[in-house]
């Protein structure tokens, strides 16, 4: 059995482990426990400390493992062992919480920094009506152009496809520029 | 037990902190990267500090403050001889260049940005001697270090925001598509600007222009809030290709095999 893997990061409460519910072939093994600080549990109740683990199976030799990382920074010493090994990353980023677009930055340089691997940014959240328009997204992340930024809707399967399909384009165009 | 330790686990507005609290009296000398410190305490507040080279004299401080002019200060280093701070100070308020409450302001204001600069240092190892008192020819004054210590908190935070935005100094920078024009800089943003190169990563610039890790970040912060530069990989990096960097991610090694490992993936997901 081959197995090849790829993260999904972004700010605490962006979506995480939604995203990878949506594709994930069996239920997300999630590591979540309930929120203690009154900042965080005014957003949500419960959040991933470890990791969240979902699971695509191609054929009977190939599995692809996603893994969502916790987005709260005092656990940040498990991005590094995440991001071993990865095909390739994905920033998700709430669309509708611009006061967590300096830390999804910070998390994109930090794991930019860990392994120069293909990433894609993804803006979740999109259809809810306070959600940022991408351009302005791409201003305030302060993406170049050639960043892949794509909508997203955590709960829309679609989309979430989408994203995913992007980011392994992405490893292909890295795998063809390499030649 | 004696107080000594790494700025890393334990910071200046920490040990700044300790000796205010402790009412210690004595010496903390820190070992930067590049300068040594020493900030000397009498019963937890300030009494003198130097740093690096600087001789710290009360003539460079007055002049440096401007409150004598440069013939005046010519002529104190080659008359004053071995004459204390002390002397000299008196010397001075009794010829009528200066007051007492000059000097007294002066040095404060002095002493004061130097504890900011170490406030910058994040690397340094440190240790704290009981027995090295103030020096005697100096003079030395009695600053309360509540207010320094809640602006080094300040300063800690800034840090820690510097460092949310710039996490590795091993990135390089690179100009964006703006122009560098009608722009006003400060010396130390230009010295920063003139190295801007995908080849040399902040870290380089930083030692090149012999500025501390918050220094650097500071600069590198204005000029991408500025939209002048961008933060890239360095160009002596591993390059970043799938099979280069991350060799691990395939469970092969064969590029063809790769290839259509990610297009049955494609498929997969299509079909989900």
């Amino acid at each position: 059995m081959q197995t090849v893997k790829m993260v999904v990061t972004g700010p605490f409460s962006a979506g995480k482990t939604q995203f990878i519910q949506s594709v994930s072939e069996i239920d997300v093994v999630a590591t979540e426990r309930k929120i203690s600080s009154a900042e965080e549990k005014s957003v949500k109740s419960a959040t991933t400390v470890a990791m969240d683990f979902g699971r695509i199976t191609v054929d009977d030799e190939l599995v692809l493992y996603l893994f969502g990382t916790p987005g709260q920074k005092r656990f940040d010493f498990m991005w590094e062992i995440l991001s071993e090994g990865m095909l390739g990353f994905i920033v998700l980023v709430d669309s509708t919480r611009p006061e967590t677009f300096r830390e999804a930055r910070s998390i994109l340089e930090t794991f930019r920094a860990y392994a120069p691997t293909p990433f894609v940014v993804a803006a979740n959240k999109q259809d809810k009506e306070d959600a940022w328009d991408l351009e302005d997204m791409r201003h305030a992340l302060r993406l170049d152009k050639s960043t892949k930024l794509l909508p997203c809707i955590g709960t829309d399967k679609e989309t979430v496809k989408t994203v995913l399909i992007e980011l392994l384009g992405g490893v292909l165009d890295s795998m063809e520029s390499q030649k | 037990m004696a107080l000594r330790g790494n700025l890393r686990d334990f910071t200046v507005t920490q040990l700044l902190n300790l000796i205010n609290l402790a009412s210690k009296t004595g010496t903390l000398i820190v070992d930067g990267t590049s300068e040594q410190a020493y900030i000397s305490f009498r019963d937890g507040k300030l009494a003198y500090a130097r740093i690096g080279k600087d001789d710290g004299s009360l003539a460079s401080v007055l002049y440096k403050a401007n409150r004598i002019n440069v013939n005046q200060y010519k002529a104190i280093t080659e008359r004053a001889g071995k004459m204390t701070d002390k002397e000299l100070g008196l010397l001075l308020i009794n010829a009528g260049y200066v007051s007492q409450d000059d000097i007294l302001l002066n040095l404060q204001s002095y002493f004061t940005d130097l504890i900011r600069k170490l406030f910058t240092w994040v690397e340094g190892i440190f240790r704290f001697e009981n027995d090295i008192l103030p020096p005697d020819d100096r003079i030395n004054v009695r600053l309360d270090l509540e207010n320094i210590i809640i602006e080094g908190s300040r300063q800690l935070r800034e840090l820690e925001q510097l460092q949310d935005e710039i996490p590795s100094l091993d990135m390089a920078l690179k100009f964006t598509e703006r122009p560098l024009t009608n722009v006003n800089l400060s010396v130390d943003e230009w010295k920063v600007v003139k190295f801007v190169d995908p080849k040399n990563s902040m870290r380089q610039i930083a030692k090149t222009n012999k500025l501390t890790d918050v220094e650097i970040r500071r600069i590198v912060y204005g000029l991408l809030q500025a939209g002048l530069v961008e933060l890239v990989r360095p160009n002596d990096a591993p390059v970043p290709t799938v099979a280069t960097t991350n060799a691990k991610a395939f469970p092969t090694q064969n590029k063809e095999e790769q290839k259509s490992l990610i297009h049955k993936l494609i498929g997969r997901i299509r079909k989900i």
